[in-house]
C-alpha cells in the first residue's frame, strides 16, 4: 500500500557513458531511466513500485495482455536506446532487484562474464529474417501464360483445370519457400557471425499474413559486414516465387545472441533457467 | 503509443522492405521474453511461466471464441495460485495446451483471418 517503495528494474548491461543521452528516456510505468555504475560496468535501470511488481501481483499481470504489450514495449524502447549510445546486452523482461545497491553488487559479482559478454557483442547489430508460405496468394495469383481453354471444351473442365492450376500453385509456393529459407539462411550464416532460429510466428499475433517457415536472427557486424548482409537479403527478396515472400526486422540490439538460452553460453547467475 | 524508434534511419532504410512500421509485438515478446540474459533477480518469476504465457498468447489471438470452445478462458478468471502450487500446475498446463495448440494448427483452425487483420491493422 505504501506507493513510496521502490524496486529497481534493469533493463540491460552496458558500459558507462554520458547519461544525458538517456535524458528522456521513459522505462515501465513511464519512469526515468539512469545508469548504476560499477566496476566498468552499467545498468540501465528505472524505479518501479514494488507493490506492482512483487511475486504474485506480477504473476497476475504478466497474463494482462495489455499490460504485458505495455510492458515489453516499454523494455524494448530502454534497451533500444541504451544500444544506440553504447554495446547493449539486453535482460530479460523484469529482473528486479531490491534496490540500486543490489544491482551494483550484481555487476560487481559479474564483472568478468559480463565484460566479456559486451566485448562480444561490441559493434554489432542483430537483424531478423523472416520467409512466409502464402500459398492462398499464390493459388489466386492468375496465371497470364495460361491458355484460354479451346472452345468446345466443357466448363466442368476448365474448372477442373482452374483447380488443379490452383493446387499446384499452393504446392509451388510451399515448396518455394522452404527451397528458398534454406538457402537464404545458409548464406546468411556465412556473411554473419552468428545465426539463430526461433520458432516460426503464429500469424494471428504477428499480424502477418501467409504461414512464417523461417524466423531467424543474425548477429553481424556494423559497417561492410553489415552493407553486405542487407545486399543478400535484398538479393534474395528479388525475383521470388508466387506466394513467397521474406522480411527484415531490425537493427535490434542483439537480444538472440547475448547468451540468454543459447548453447554454449555462460552458466545463468544463479537459479533461473527451467530444469 | 508507438513503437521504438530505429537505431538508425539510414542502416534501416538500406535494408527495410517495409518502412516506418513499429516493431512487431510478437517480434518484440519473443525477445523480451524468450531471449535476452536470465540473471536471477531479487523477485523471481519463473520462467515455466513465461512459456505457459506465450503459448496462451498463441490461443488468445487465435479466437477468443475457439479458445473458450477448448476450455482457455484464462483471461478472465485465473485464479491467484500460491506460488508451490503453480509449478505443478503449469507444467502440466503446459502440456496439454501444448497439444490444444498442435491441435488447432492441425485442424486448419484458419477462420480467424479477421481477426487477425483486425490486430495487425496493417498489410
Amino acid at each position: 500500500m505504501n506507493g513510496t517503495r521502490t524496486a529497481s528494474y534493469v533493463y540491460a548491461v552496458t558500459r558507462p557513458f554520458d547519461e544525458d543521452r538517456l535524458t528522456g528516456a521513459r522505462g515501465v510505468g513511464g519512469a526515468p531511466v539512469r545508469l548504476v555504475v560499477q566496476d566498468g560496468l552499467a545498468a540501465a535501470v528505472s524505479a518501479v513500485p514494488l507493490d506492482e511488481f512483487d511475486e504474485d501481483a506480477l504473476a497476475e499481470r504478466l497474463e494482462d495482455r495489455a499490460w504485458l504489450e505495455a510492458t515489453a514495449r516499454a523494455h524494448h524502447a530502454v534497451v533500444d536506446a541504451v544500444a544506440r549510445s553504447a554495446v547493449a546486452m539486453p535482460l530479460r523482461l523484469s529482473t528486479l532487484y531490491r534496490d540500486d545497491d543490489r544491482v551494483r553488487a550484481v555487476l560487481r559479482g559479474n564483472r568478468e562474464r559480463f565484460g566479456a559478454v559486451l566485448t562480444r557483442l561490441d559493434g554489432r547489430v542483430e537483424w531478423g529474417v523472416k520467409v512466409y508460405a502464402d500459398p492462398d496468394r499464390a493459388a489466386a495469383r492468375p496465371t497470364p501464360d495460361e491458355p484460354r481453354a479451346p472452345a468446345g471444351v466443357g466448363a466442368g473442365r476448365a474448372y477442373l483445370n482452374r483447380r488443379r492450376e490452383q493446387r499446384h500453385g499452393r504446392e509451388d509456393a510451399w515448396r518455394a519457400a522452404a527451397e528458398l529459407a534454406r538457402r537464404l539462411d545458409e548464406r546468411l550464416r556465412e556473411l554473419a557471425e552468428a545465426g539463430e532460429r526461433h520458432r516460426p510466428q503464429d500469424g494471428r499475433l504477428s499480424g502477418a499474413s501467409g504461414e512464417n517457415v523461417l524466423n531467424a536472427a543474425y548477429l553481424v557486424a556494423r559497417g561492410g559486414d553489415g552493407e553486405r548482409f542487407l545486399r543478400a537479403v535484398r538479393e534474395f527478396g528479388r525475383d521470388l516465387a508466387a506466394g513467397v515472400r521474406v522480411e527484415l526486422s531490425g537493427p535490434w540490439a542483439p537480444y538472440s545472441f547475448a547468451g540468454g538460452a543459447a548453447a554454449g553460453a555462460p552458466d545463468p547467475v544463479g537459479p533461473g533457467e527451467p530444469a | 503509443m508507438t513503437g521504438p524508434v530505429p537505431w538508425s534511419d539510414e542502416v534501416r532504410a538500406a535494408g527495410t522492405y517495409r518502412s516506418g512500421t513499429p516493431a512487431n509485438l510478437a517480434d518484440v515478446l519473443e525477445r523480451v521474453l524468450d531471449k535476452g540474459v536470465v540473471i536471477a533477480g531479487d523477485i523471481q518469476i519463473n520462467l515455466l511461466d513465461i512459456e505457459l504465457l506465450t503459448i496462451k498468447l498463441r490461443l488468445l489471438v487465435a479466437s477468443v471464441d475457439k479458445a473458450k470452445e477448448v476450455g482457455i478462458d484464462w483471461w478472465e478468471n485465473e485464479e491467484a495460485l500460491s506460488s508451490q502450487a503453480r509449478h505443478k500446475r503449469i507444467t502440466e498446463e503446459n502440456q496439454r495446451l501444448r497439444e490444444r495448440v498442435a491441435e488447432l494448427e492441425r485442424g486448419g483452425a484458419r477462420e480467424p483471418d479477421g481477426v487477425g487483420a483486425e490486430r495487425g491493422g496493417r498489410e
